[in-house]
C-alpha cells in the first residue's frame, strides 16, 4: 500500500449526505472521507445508489442535506466561477465514455486545454498526444469514437480526463461492458496513473474483482447507506452478513409481508 | 378520483409543466445573453467557430430551401392576385398586394419554418444526443457551460442569420411575383420592382426583420430546451426532436399573430 499522507486534510469529506429521487431516497445520511492519494473504490449492487453518490461528488446534483467538501472546500457554497475552477483540477471517466461524438480522439482529449488555457495550437496536440500515449492510444488519433472499440473508448476518455493533470480523478464503472482482459488493462493503467501523477481515485463499480485488485480502501453502499468502509483485508473480513452476501454474489431474502403483498397487487384497481 | 376531479387535476398539471418549461426556455435566453455579452470578461468566451459553424448550418444550409419556397409563394401569390382583383378590374394593383404581404408577412414566415423545420429538428436532435451519452455532464464537469457552449453560439448564428434569410426570402418572392406578373400583365420586372420600392416603406420591411429577430430567438430556444430535456432513450430523442419542430412552428405562428397585431394598429 502507498504512503497516504494521514496529516493533510482530506481531498473529499462528504457528512450526512442525503438526497431523494422524487419522494425516494435514495442516499440516506453518507459519511465519507477520501484521503490525497488513495484509490477509494465506491461498491455497491444497482440501485444501492453509488452511481447518485458520484452525481453529487461531481456537483452534478444538488443534496437535500448534508455536505460535500473537495480540497477543503464545501462545494455547494462555491460560486459558479469557484466551481469552474474546482473543476479544472478534477477528471472523470464517464460510464460510456462521453467523447464529443463530433471530434476525433486527438481533439476530444485537447478539448479541456482549448478551453481553458492559452497555450499554442502545437503545444496542445503534443500534450494531447503524449496523453494518448500514457493510454496506449498512440496512432489512433485521427479516428472518430464511433469507430473505436469498448476497451479504446474509455482509453480515450481517460486521456481526456487526465490531460489537465487533475488532482482527483473519478472513475463510472471502468470495466462494465469490457471482456476481463481489456478490464484488468485498465485497471493497471488506473494503477500506475496513481503511482505516477500521484492522484487521488475514486472508482464506482460493482465488478468484485476490479474492486480488489485497485482498491486501498472499499465503501460498499445498500440501499443508500453505507454498510462498511475499510481495506480489502477489513471488508473481505466483515462479519455483515449484507457485505457477505454482495461479496458471495448470494441472493438476499426479502421478507414477505402478506399484507402488503395483497395491498401492492390490488393497489390503483377499479371498484376495490 | 372522479371524472371532473381527474381532468381539472390534469389539466392543472399540465399548465404547470408548461409553465415551467417556459421558465426554463427563459433562462436559457438569459444565461445565453449573459455569455454572449460577459463571457469575453470571465475568459469564457462564446467561440465564434462555433458561431460561424451554427451560421453555415442554420443559415447558408437553407438558402436553396428558402429561396425555393419563397419564389414559388411569389409567384402563387402572384396567380391568386390577378384572378382575384380581374374581377374589379384591378390587376395592376396586384404589385402593391403582392409587396405589402411579402414584406410584411410571407417572407420571414417561410424562412422560420424552413428553420423551424431544419434547424429546430437537428439542434434537438444533437443536444438530446449528447444528453444522453453524458457528453453534457462531461462539459458539466470540465467546467465548460453547456449554455454557453452549445446554446449561446446558436442564438447569436440564429439572430444573425434570420435576418438575412427572411431578406434573401423577400426578394425571391418578389421576383417570382414580378416575373408572372411581367408575363400575364406585360409588365416588365424592372417595372415590377420600381413599383415595388415605390409602394414598400421602410418599416414595411422593418416588420419582417423585427419579426424574424423573434422567430429566431423561438426556435433556438425551444430546440435546446427540448434536446436537454430528452430522457427514456432513443425514443424520448424522436419525441423531443418531433416536438421541437412542432411547437416550434406552433410558437412561430402565435408569435406572429400577437405581433402583425400590435405592429399594426
Amino acid at each position: 500500500m502507498p504512503a497516504i499522507n494521514q496529516q493533510s486534510e482530506p481531498v473529499i469529506e462528504i457528512r450526512e449526505l442525503i438526497t431523494y429521487y422524487g419522494e425516494r431516497k435514495i442516499l440516506d445520511g453518507i459519511n465519507l472521507a477520501v484521503e490525497s492519494g488513495e484509490i477509494m473504490v465506491v461498491m455497491g449492487g444497482s440501485g444501492s445508489g453509488k452511481s447518485t453518490l458520484l452525481r453529487h461528488l461531481l456537483s452534478l446534483n444538488r443534496p437535500a442535506a448534508g455536505n460535500i467538501r473537495l480540497f477543503g472546500k464545501a462545494v455547494n457554497k462555491l460560486s459558479s466561477r469557484a466551481l469552474h475552477q474546482m473543476r479544472q483540477r478534477i477528471g472523470v471517466s464517464f460510464q460510456g465514455g462521453a467523447l464529443f461524438n463530433s471530434l476525433n480522439v486527438e481533439e476530444n482529449v485537447a478539448f479541456p486545454l482549448r478551453e481553458h488555457t492559452r497555450l499554442d495550437d502545437n503545444t496542445i496536440r503534443i500534450m494531447a498526444r503524449m496523453k494518448l500515449e500514457v493510454v496506449n492510444l498512440a496512432g489512433f488519433e485521427k479516428l472518430m469514437p464511433s469507430q473505436l472499440s469498448g476497451g479504446m473508448i474509455k482509453r480515450a476518455a481517460l486521456a481526456r480526463a487526465i490531460v489537465m493533470d487533475p488532482k482527483l480523478l473519478f472513475f463510472d464503472e471502468p470495466s462494465a461492458g469490457l471482456d476481463p482482459v481489456v478490464s484488468a488493462d485498465l485497471d493497471e493503467l488506473i494503477l500506475r496513473l496513481r503511482d505516477a501523477m500521484g492522484v487521488t481515485i475514486v472508482v464506482v463499480t460493482h465488478e468484485l474483482e476490479s474492486a480488489f485488485r485497485i482498491a486501498d480502501r472499499i465503501t460498499v453502499l445498500d440501499k443508500g447507506k453505507i454498510l462498511i468502509t475499510g481495506t480489502t483485508q477489513e471488508v473481505k473480513e466483515s462479519d455483515n452478513p449484507r457485505v457477505q452476501n454482495l461479496l458471495n454474489r448470494r441472493t438476499e431474502d426479502i421478507p414477505v409481508n402478506a399484507d402488503e403483498y395483497l395491498q401492492r397487487l390490488t393497489d390503483d384497481l377499479a371498484g376495490l | 378520483m372522479t371524472r371532473p376531479a381527474h381532468f381539472i387535476a390534469h389539466t392543472g398539471r399540465v399548465s404547470l409543466a408548461a409553465i415551467e418549461e417556459m421558465g426554463y426556455q427563459f433562462t436559457l435566453f438569459a444565461e445565453s445573453l449573459y455569455w454572449l455579452i460577459a463571457g469575453p470578461f470571465v475568459s469564457q468566451p462564446v467561440r465564434l467557430s462555433a458561431v460561424a459553424d451554427e451560421m453555415m448550418k442554420i443559415g447558408v444550409l437553407a438558402v436553396p430551401v428558402v429561396v425555393l419556397l419563397s419564389f414559388s409563394n411569389g409567384v402563387m401569390m402572384a396567380i391568386q392576385g390577378i384572378a382575384t382583383l380581374q374581377e374589379f378590374d384591378a390587376e395592376s394593383q396586384v404589385v402593391p398586394g403582392i409587396a405589402y404581404s411579402v414584406t410584411r408577412e410571407f417572407g420571414v414566415l417561410i424562412a422560420a419554418i424552413v428553420v423551424a423545420g431544419r434547424s429546430g429538428s437537428a439542434i434537438a436532435a444533437r443536444i438530446g444526443s449528447m444528453q444522453m451519452s453524458q457528453e453534457i455532464d462531461a462539459l458539466r464537469v470540465m467546467g465548460i457551460e453547456p449554455v454557453r457552449h452549445l446554446v449561446a453560439p446558436i442564438l447569436l448564428a440564429m439572430l444573425l442569420m434570420m435576418p438575412v434569410l427572411t431578406l434573401l426570402a423577400d426578394s425571391a418572392a418578389l421576383i417570382g411575383g414580378g416575373l408572372y406578373t411581367g408575363i400575364v400583365l406585360k409588365l416588365s420586372l424592372s417595372t415590377f420592382i420600381d413599383r415595388c420600392f415605390d409602394t414598400l416603406a421602410v418599416y414595411d420591411l422593418m416588420q419582417g426583420l423585427v419579426k424574424s429577430l423573434v422567430f429566431g430567438i423561438l426556435i433556438a430556444l425551444i430546440a435546446c430546451s427540448n434536446g436537454f430535456s430528452v430522457t427514456g432513450g432513443s425514443e424520448g430523442l424522436g419525441r423531443a426532436t418531433t416536438r421541437s419542430v412542432v411547437l416550434s412552428i406552433a410558437a412561430i405562428v402565435v408569435a406572429d399573430m400577437i405581433f402583425t397585431y400590435f405592429l399594426n394598429r
